[in-house]
C-alpha cells in the first residue's frame, strides 16, 4: 500500500512540475510579447508587431494546454488540500497571463495605426511606464518559479505606481489633444495602449497574489482602487 | 585482452571527444568533461573484468550511470560558471553559480521554470536545436545579459551553460560610443573647412585679400586639429595592438626626459620654465622609447597648457622601490576638482572643453598616456590640489639583466 501511494505521489510530483514548466513558459513568451510591443511602437517596427500578434497563438495553445493538463491531473490523482491550492492556482495564474498576452497583442495590433505618434509628444512617457510594468511582470513570474510570497507581496506594492503612470499618461494625452486636435487619433490609440499597460499591471498584481496565496494559504489584504479615469469610454 | 583493448579504445575516443569539444568550451569545462570521460574509461574496464558479454555500448551506459550523480556533482561544483544538467525537462544537476543566478529552488523544477525564456525553452527541450548561442537579458539582476549554450550529454541529458556577457556587452558599448565621438570630433574641423572653402569661392575679388588670408589661416589651423586627431587616434589603436607584448628596450629616462624638455620650450616666444630633477645613480627603465617620449609630450604638454603660464613645471625622475622607477610631472595651476579626476584618462573626456580645444587639445592624451602605461605594466596616478596644481606620476619596471634565463634586477 505504501508502496502505490509512493508511486501517487511521485507521479504527482510529476504532473505538478511538468504543470509548472507550461505556466513558467508561457509566461516567459507573454513577457517577451510585453517589451516587444513596446519596442515596436516606439520604434515603429510593423514587421517585429506582426510577430508579436502571431506569437500569440503560442501563448493561447499552451493555456488549452495547461488547462487540460489540469483536468487530467485532477481527474487521476485527485489532489488534496496544498497540492490542490498549488494546482489550481497555476491554472488561474496561465488565465491571467494568457489575458496578458492578449493586452501585449492588442498593443502590437496597433502599431500600424499610430504612424504619427512620434509627434505626440507623451509617447515619451510609455518606455518608462511599460518598463515598471515589465519588471511586475518580471518580478511576479520570478516569484512563482520560486514560491516566493514575498517577491509577490512586493509586487502587488508596485502597482500604485503604474496606476499613478496611467494618470499621469491620461492627462497628459488629454491636454495633448485639446492643444493637437489633428492628432487626437493617434493619441486615442496611445490612451488604448497605456490603458493596456495598465492592465497588464494589473494581471501581474493578481498573478503575485495567487502565488501569495498557493504559498502561504492565506489571500493578500485587498487592494484599494483607484478610480478608472477611462471606465466610462471603454463600456 | 582484446575486449580490454576495445573498451580502452571507446574511453580514448571518449576522451578525444572532450578535447575535440574544447575547442568551443572553457578550460576549466573541458577538463572536467576529460576527466568525466576517464572516469567512465576506467569504470567501463572494472566491469569488463567482471562481467560476461555484455554489449559496449550498454557497459558504457552503466558506468555512465555510475559515475554520474555524486561525480558529476562534484566537477559540476568546481566549476564557477553558471551550469545545468537537464533530464528530458527537468533540472536534475545545477552548480552553486547558477544557484546564485537562478536561485535555490531550481533544481528538480521543469528547467522552463529555472529559465523562463521562449528560446531558452525550445533549445533545452529539444525542440529548436542549433549551435549557435541564445542572448538572455533580465535572469537574475534584471540588466544581466547572458549567453545560453546547451550541449547534449545523452540521449535525454543537456548540460546548459549560462556565460554572462554583460562586460562584453558593455565594452561593445563603450567601443560604439567611442566610435561615434572620433566621427563628430573630426566632424566638427572638416564643417569649418568646408564652409570655408565656400565662402572662399565668393570671396575672389582683388579687394578680399585679408579676408582670403584670414580664411585660409583658420583652414590650415582646423586642418591641423584634424591631423593631430588622426594621430592620436592611430597612435592609441597602435599601443592598443601591442598591449600584450611588454616592451623590452632600455630606455634611460633623464635623457629622454630632457629632450622632451627642450623640444617644449623651443619654438615658444617666451621659453615656458620646464625642470628636471633626477636622483643620481639611476637605472634605466625597461621600455618603448617611442612611447615614453609620447607620453612625456603629453604630460609635460597639459601641465604647460593647464598649468600657471609660463610655468614651472617639474619633471621628477627617482627609483621609489626595488625594481620601479618613477616619473613624475607637475605643474602649479589651478588643479582639477576631485569628481574629474577618476574620468580624465577617459577617451576624449575634458573638464573644459572649450580650453582644451583652444590649446590644440584632442582629448585623448591623458587616454594615450594611460594605455602607454598599461602596456609597460606600469601604473598611473593623478592628484590634483585645486588652487595648487597637478602632479601626474607614471610607475615604470626597471629594465632586467638576463643571466642564463634567469632574469636579476639590474
Ligand atoms: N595638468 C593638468 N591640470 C589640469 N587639468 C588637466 C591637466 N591635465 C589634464 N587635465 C584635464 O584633463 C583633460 C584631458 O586631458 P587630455 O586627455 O590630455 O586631453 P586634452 O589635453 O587634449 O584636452 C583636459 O581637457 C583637462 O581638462
Ligand atoms: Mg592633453
Amino acid at each position: 500500500m505504501a508502496n502505490s501511494y509512493g508511486h501517487t505521489v511521485k507521479a504527482f510530483d510529476e504532473d505538478l512540475t511538468q504543470l509548472r514548466g507550461l505556466v513558467a513558459e508561457m509566461g516567459g513568451r507573454a513577457e517577451n510579447a510585453i517589451s516587444g510591443s513596446i519596442e515596436a511602437l516606439v520604434r515603429r517596427d510593423l514587421e517585429g508587431a506582426a510577430g508579436i500578434v502571431q506569437e500569440d497563438r503560442r501563448i493561447d495553445e499552451i493555456n488549452a494546454e495547461i488547462e487540460r493538463h489540469v483536468v487530467r491531473l485532477i481527474a487521476l490523482r485527485a489532489p488534496l488540500a496544498d497540492d490542490l491550492r498549488e494546482v489550481l492556482a497555476a491554472l488561474k495564474i496561465g488565465g491571467l497571463i494568457e489575458r496578458m498576452g492578449d493586452y501585449a497583442k492588442n498593443i502590437a495590433k496597433r502599431v500600424p495605426l499610430i504612424a504619427e505618434a512620434a509627434n505626440v509628444e507623451p509617447l515619451s512617457i510609455l518606455p518608462p511606464m511599460a518598463s515598471v510594468v515589465s519588471n511586475m511582470v518580471h518580478d511576479a513570474l520570478d516569484a512563482f518559479a520560486a514560491r516566493d510570497p514575498v517577491t509577490a507581496q512586493q509586487v502587488c506594492e508596485t502597482d500604485r505606481t503604474v496606476d499613478d503612470f496611467y494618470d499621469s499618461m491620461f492627462r497628459a494625452l488629454l491636454t495633448h489633444m485639446m492643444e493637437n486636435p489633428t492628432t487626437i487619433t493617434s493619441a486615442t490609440h496611445l490612451l488604448f495602449v497605456a490603458k493596456n499597460l495598465e492592465r497588464i499591471g494589473d494581471h501581474a498584481t493578481n498573478v503575485a497574489e495567487m502565488v501569495y496565496f498557493a504559498a502561504t494559504g492565506e489571500q493578500l489584504g485587498e487592494r484599494p482602487r483607484g478610480a478608472d479615469a477611462l471606465a466610462a469610454t471603454q463600456r | 585482452m582484446a575486449r580490454t583493448s576495445r573498451i580502452l579504445l571507446i574511453g580514448l575516443a571518449i576522451v578525444l571527444t572532450g578535447v575535440a569539444l574544447a575547442a568551443e568550451l572553457p578550460r576549466a569545462l573541458t577538463v572536467a568533461i576529460a576527466l568525466a570521460a576517464g572516469l567512465i574509461a576506467m569504470r567501463a574496464l572494472r566491469r569488463t573484468a567482471v562481467e560476461d558479454d555484455a554489449a559496449p555500448a550498454a557497459e558504457l551506459a552503466l558506468a555512465a550511470q555510475a559515475t554520474s550523480a555524486a561525480e558529476l556533482a562534484a566537477i559540476l561544483q568546481a566549476i564557477d560558471e553558471p551550469l545545468l544538467v537537464v533530464e528530458g525537462r527537468r533540472v536534475a544537476q545545477a552548480n552553486a553559480a547558477a544557484r546564485a543566478v537562478l536561485g535555490e529552488h531550481i533544481v528538480e523544477e521543469d528547467a522552463r521554470v529555472a529559465l523562463r525564456h521562449p528560446a531558452a525553452a525550445d533549445r533545452i527541450t529539444g525542440a529548436a536545436p542549433g549551435d549557435r548561442p541564445i542572448e538572455l537579458v533580465g535572469i537574475g539582476e534584471r540588466d544581466r545579459r547572458w549567453e545560453l549554450r546547451v550541449h547534449p550529454l545523452g540521449p535525454t541529458q543537456r548540460l546548459v551553460r549560462l556565460a554572462d556577457r554583460t562586460g562584453v556587452y558593455a565594452t561593445e558599448r563603450m567601443r560604439v560610443d567611442f566610435v561615434a565621438n572620433a566621427s563628430h570630433e573630426l566632424r566638427t574641423p572638416l564643417a569649418a573647412i568646408l564652409g570655408l572653402i565656400e565662402t572662399l569661392e565668393d570671396a575672389n575679388g582683388p579687394g578680399d585679400e585679408t579676408v582670403r588670408a584670414r580664411f585660409l589661416s583658420v583652414m590650415l589651423k582646423e586642418a591641423r586639429r584634424m591631423q593631430r586627431l588622426i594621430d592620436d587616434l592611430l597612435s592609441l589603436s597602435r599601443i592598443e595592438a601591442d598591449k600584450y607584448r611588454a616592451p623590452q628596450d632600455r630606455v634611460a629616462l633623464a635623457p629622454l626626459a630632457a629632450e622632451v624638455a627642450d623640444a617644449c620650450r623651443a619654438g615658444a616666444a617666451e621659453p615656458p620654465k620646464i625642470m628636471l630633477d633626477v636622483a643620481p645613480g639611476l637605472p634605466d627603465a625597461a621600455g618603448d622609447r617611442a612611447q615614453l617620449s609620447q607620453l612625456l609630450h603629453n604630460l609635460v604638454g597639459n601641465a604647460l597648457k593647464y598649468g600657471k603660464p609660463g610655468g614651472p613645471v617639474r619633471i621628477a625622475i627617482k627609483a621609489p622601490s626595488p625594481g620601479m622607477l618613477s616619473l613624475a610631472v607637475a605643474d602649479e595651476g589651478d588643479g582639477v576638482p576631485p569628481e574629474h579626476l577618476p574620468r580624465l584618462t577617459e577617451r576624449f573626456y575634458r573638464v573644459d572643453p572649450g580650453r582644451s580645444r583652444a590649446g590644440g587639445g584632442t582629448g585623448l592624451g591623458l587616454a594615450i598616456v594611460k594605455h602607454i602605461v598599461e602596456r609597460h605594466r606600469g601604473r598611473l596616478d593623478i592628484a590634483s590640489a585645486i588652487g595648487k596644481g597637478t602632479t601626474v606620476t607614471v610607475l615604470l619596471p626597471q629594465a632586467t639583466v638576463e643571466v642564463l634565463g634567469e632574469r636579476l634586477s639590474a
